[in-house]
């Protein structure tokens, strides 16, 4: 039987995953917004499984309202890539250190 | 007479302004014509209120004009304290200030700060008369700096010539010494009074006397005592007494006239004045008598030495009047202030008529003011050498002149004062400090003021044949002057030497006790009308000291000229000690003053630019940066990095939250 927990463990593993993808990663923008990404998806994976173990509605219905933002927040990364692509001719992550003090 | 005394002190005021503002529009003759009408506005006024007072039976007046603040009882005001000690103060102030506007007009003729000039005067006179009409110590005080700045802005009125620079400053800070004890005195007065208003706190000065004060904790002193020495401390800057004398004779390096004006005839007899008014207050402390009548006696025998070997010719008259001054100081201390103030009044005549002859020799000369360089000029400039004469032997007291009357009275009063008897041994040694240093004054006085006569107008002319050839009279706008001022030095003597002396003149305007009272001693013993004082001059020593004295310089001076050199070459030590002025000018400015500038150096290049600029300041900045420094190599600028260090933040806090708590 799959309980809860499983879930749970899904979603932590799901989230270092993303975690140790931005950490770890050095070449590719495209890669750091993906990380973000599978870490809101971690998340609904627990809002969902909560929902379902408390017996309360209100949890999957905050994952469309996430999904929603999920997909608006994309696409203006994405845009911000683009434009990032142009002024720069690159998208990897190590050039990106103009903040370096 | 309310209008009268307010015009009396604006006149002058709003004369300096037009000069001094509107110079350019109202031209050279506007400048004089201006001033001129101004000073000699309050001129013929103050002469009515002298009038007034000594015909007219008109009392003292004291009148509040304005308060300026009032500040927890301390009422701070502008007003007029007329009695007969300011009356004849305003006279005589205002009466020189006249001649020398006249006098200027020749003096200054070719000088490009014609208009500043005139402004200046009259801005002083203006200052002066505040000060002497004043009936409250704030305004006495404004008055006090406020001749003191003019005095300063004159001395350099030749503003490029270095040393006018010098020596304007030096008067600028020696005073400063003197009128930090002065407001120090008021302060004292205000702290025991707590009223600035003369009648109030004379009213008060019994009291005060009984009191004490510890300056330095354990050892009371008399509060009387205390703050009579102070405000005289200020009366020492102003009237240039040893050891604050300094600055007078460097002060001639300004145009002959201020040097009339100012520094023989009105301000440097402030401190004598102010003394004299605060009568009530030295009175009843005879510490402070004492300390008067030292500094005096040293100021009056000791300057005078100087002046026998100066050679430029206004030094001469310049220790000559450090010399006098220290005659007035002496009387001060010995309770006669009548005869200090008679003294102030003979004096400002013939000191200001010998001064404005140097001036006139100084013009004649073209700027040349070495006597070694002249000579003989007595058939070149008739008029000069008669006033000079007069001025001369009213300086030494020759009967019958303005001088022999203040001079030989004043040295009496001292004979005859309370310190001849006093019981103590400190009060005979004062007594005969202050009496033999201004008897054999007079042999001193008689000497340097004939060595000098002797060598400008007598004997061989040792000027060079250019000069010579233009030698000639001055012209009439200095000459009347002159033959103004000769008049009173001759003869005023003879109308007020009874009345301002023994007639009471002064009234409550001077307060003497009866046992310090030596002058009414005199009336009836050695005074029996001036006539007879002229008759008797055989009975007092003082005559056959004056008269060697001229012998001496006409034998020295003009029979052996060869023998002052013998003498010098001689007496090196000696001589070296007068030329060096004591020693006086070395210990200011190498002593204090230098030691006041390598304090500064070491406090600046230690204090300031070690400590305060390299450690604090900039050290600071320094350690923020190496700290920055460090700190930013943290800052690698990569995402990753930052959200690295977020990931541990996160962790370490819900460890916490979790494990810990």
């Amino acid at each position: 039987m799959i309980g809860l927990e499983h879930y749970l463990t899904l979603a932590a593993m799901l989230f270092v995953l993303s975690v140790a993808g931005i950490i770890i990663n050095r070449r590719n923008l495209i890669l750091l917004l993906m990380c973000v990404e599978l870490m809101l998806l971690a998340v609904n994976f627990n809002f969902v499984a909560f929902s379902r173990y408390l017996g309360d509605e209100t949890g999957q219905v905050f994952v469309f309202f996430i999904l929603t933002v999920a997909a608006a927040e994309a696409a203006i990364g994405l845009a911000i890539l683009v434009v990032l692509f142009r002024n720069r001719r690159s998208i990897a992550v190590k050039e990106l250190n103009t903040l370096k003090g | 007479m309310y209008n009268y005394y307010l015009t009396i002190v604006l006149a002058p005021l709003a004369a300096a302004l037009i000069a001094g503002l509107a110079g350019k529009q109202i031209g050279r003759a506007g400048a004089h014509w201006v001033t001129i009408l101004g000073v000699g506005t309050s001129c013929v006024l103050s002469l009515l209120v002298l009038k007034n007072m000594f015909w007219g039976g008109a009392g003292a007046e004291n009148i509040s004009v304005y308060t300026w603040a009032v500040t927890d009882g301390l009422r701070m005001e502008v007003g007029f304290l007329v009695d007969r000690l300011t009356a004849l103060m305003m006279c005589v102030v205002t009466f020189v200030s006249l001649m020398v506007h006249i006098y200027t007009i020749g003096y200054m003729h070719d000088d490009p700060g014609y208009q500043r000039f005139f402004s200046y005067i009259s801005l002083f006179t203006f200052s002066m008369l505040m000060l002497v009409m004043s009936n409250n110590f704030l305004q006495l005080f404004f008055g006090w700096e406020a001749v003191g700045l003019v005095s300063y802005l004159l001395i350099g009125f030749w503003f490029k010539k270095q040393t006018a620079m010098f020596a304007n400053l030096k008067a600028f800070l020696v005073n400063r010494v003197g009128d930090f004890g002065f407001i120090l005195g008021i302060a004292g007065v205000v702290m025991f009074t707590g009223s600035l208003d003369y009648a109030t706190v004379f009213g008060q000065a019994d009291a005060v006397a009984g009191q004490s004060i510890e300056v330095f904790s354990g050892t009371p002193w008399n509060a009387m005592t205390v703050i009579c020495i102070l405000l005289f401390i200020g009366a020492m800057g102003k009237s240039a007494q040893a050891p604050l004398h300094v600055w007078l004779p460097d002060s001639m390096e300004g145009p002959t006239p201020i040097s009339a004006l100012i520094h023989a005839a009105t301000m440097v007899t402030a401190g004598i004045f102010m003394v004299a008014r605060m009568s009530p207050l030295f009175e009843l402390s005879t510490t402070a008598l004492g300390f008067v009548i030292i500094i005096g006696a040293v100021t009056a025998f000791f300057m005078g030495l100087l002046g026998i070997v100066q050679n430029d010719i206004k030094r001469v008259v310049a220790y000559s009047t450090l010399s006098q001054l220290g005659y007035m100081t002496v009387a001060l201390g010995a309770s006669a202030y009548s005869a200090a103030i008679f003294h102030l009044m003979t004096h400002a005549f013939f000191k200001a008529l010998l001064f404005l002859a140097a001036g006139s020799v100084i013009i004649a000369m073209h700027h040349e003011q070495d006597i070694r360089k002249m000579g003989g000029l007595k058939k070149y400039m008739p008029i000069t050498y008669w006033t000079s004469l007069i001025g001369s032997l009213a300086l030494i007291g020759f009967p019958g002149s303005s001088g022999f009357f203040s001079k030989d009275l004043l040295i009496e009063a001292v004979k005859e004062s309370h310190w001849h008897d006093g019981a103590s041994m400190g009060d005979q040694v004062t007594y005969w400090i202050a009496y033999l240093s201004v008897l054999l004054g007079v042999f001193v006085t008689a000497l340097y003021s004939f060595r000098m006569f002797f060598l400008v107008f007598h004997g061989e002319e040792r000027m060079d044949a250019e000069t010579k050839s233009h030698l000639h009279e001055t012209p009439a706008v200095v000459t009347v002057p002159l033959i103004l001022l000769a008049i009173p030095s001759a003869i005023i003597g003879w109308f007020s030497a009874d009345a301002v002396l023994f007639g009471g003149f002064f009234g409550d305007a001077i307060q003497v006790k009866s046992v310090h009272d030596a002058l009414t001693g005199l009336n009836g013993t050695f005074w029996h009308g001036p006539a007879a004082l002229v008759m008797h001059i055989y009975a007092s020593p003082v005559f056959y000291l004056a008269a060697l004295g001229v012998i001496a310089a006409w034998f020295l001076y003009l029979k052996r000229p060869d023998i002052p050199a013998t003498i010098k070459d001689k007496f090196s030590g000696i001589y070296n000690l007068l030329d060096r002025k004591y020693y006086f000018d070395d210990l200011w400015i190498k002593g204090f003053a230098g030691v006041g500038r390598k304090l500064g150096q070491f406090l600046w290049e230690k204090g300031d630019q070690l400590i305060i600029d390299g450690i604090l300041v900039n050290g600071t900045a320094k350690t923020v940066g190496r700290l920055a420094g460090v700190m930013r190599q943290i800052q690698t600028g990569y995402l990753y990095t930052y959200a690295f260090a977020m990931i541990i933040g996160l962790t370490a806090l819900l460890g916490w939250l979790i494990w810990l708590r």
